[in-house]
């Protein structure tokens, strides 16, 4: 029994990068703190691009802690949103540069923990979904500069799944 | 207008941050400080209704909450941020200025504790409160 023959590797970095692009430049405020996000795999790293703009005490300098807040919670959403679609973008059933995007997830509540003062640097974040339903979500992220080790801020954040537009009609 | 609010809204357009998201001090004193933010495109979060990120609201919240632990009479100056905890009630109606009020409610000897409320336009209805504790750095 033969498999089929996978698709060239080619095709499929191309298919998961322009899905993930669509999601994240979709979000005009993602943007604006300058966040990118990395991608092995269906394992997404958000990067906080440094900028004088992102400062909150110019006499340290530091990091906002609005900005840091921020970060942490674009970097929940992204990864939630991108988890819900990954099996559609793997199946190919999901065309997201037709400019039809999936609604993200909203935020319920998000508790931040200022953990170290934030360099005037590059910032990563990855988030990690502790429990996903069909309504609610639990995702933990974890903020660092240059160290991995050292955790400048974490967060625990619950999140209300987008609702298929159906909805009510299936009940 | 008075002295000290004059002096505050020149330190909130000294923090680089705060200016980007085009935050107006409007009153601060006796550990109450009170921060508006005008619509803007750039702060979208939801591209589909216009609805404006809720990371501007916890950048703003942080922001309003550090102002109020600044303004304690028995805070002698700076602060940061320890934690902050932030419930979204419901979206802010896009085009709206959005407006957080902060009250630092107790002071001890190294923690400052606050909590915030944002509103829109509609006066009845908070977009989201917060709980936060901040630290008080000594003379």
């Amino acid at each position: 029994m033969a498999r089929p023959r996978p698709e060239p590797i080619q095709v499929v970095k191309q298919r998961r990068d322009a899905a993930l692009n669509a999601l994240v430049e979709a979000v005009p405020y993602i943007g604006f703190l300058g966040i990118t996000f990395d991608r092995r795999g269906d394992e997404l790293t958000a990067v906080m691009n440094y900028d004088e703009k992102l400062i909150g005490n110019p006499l340290l300098p530091a990091l906002h802690g609005g900005a840091t807040a921020a970060f942490l919670e674009v970097t929940a959403i992204i990864t939630l949103g991108w988890s819900q679609i990954w099996p559609q973008i793997e199946s190919g059933a999901l065309d997201l540069t037709t400019g039809k995007l999936p609604r993200l997830p909203k935020t319920i509540d998000m508790s931040v923990d200022y953990l170290r003062s934030g360099l005037p640097r590059d910032a990563y974040a990855r988030a990690k979904i502790s429990r996903s339903g069909r309504r609610y979500a639990s995702v933990h992220v974890l903020a660092w500069q240059d160290h991995h080790d050292k955790i400048f801020a974490q967060a625990t954040g619950h999140f209300l799944m987008p609702q298929p537009r159906t909805a009510g009609l299936a009940e | 207008m008075s002295d000290q609010l004059k002096m505050a809204q020149q330190f909130i357009e000294a923090l680089p941050h705060a200016r980007a998201l085009g935050l107006q001090l409007t009153d601060i004193g006796k550990g109450c400080a009170t921060i508006a933010m005008p619509y803007s495109e750039a702060l979208i979060g939801d591209p589909e209704t216009g609805v404006i990120h809720g990371g501007a609201v916890s950048a703003m919240m942080d922001t309003c909450c550090g102002a109020a632990v600044m303004s304690h009479p028995s805070s002698p100056g700076a602060t940061a941020t320890i934690g902050l905890r932030i419930d979204y009630m419901r979206a802010a109606t896009p085009g709206q200025t959005v407006t957080t009020t902060a009250t630092c409610y107790h002071v001890t000897r190294n923690v400052a504790f606050v909590r915030a409320v944002t509103m829109d336009e509609d006066p009845d209805r908070p977009v989201a409160t917060a709980s936060g504790s901040f630290t008080v750095e000594s003379r």
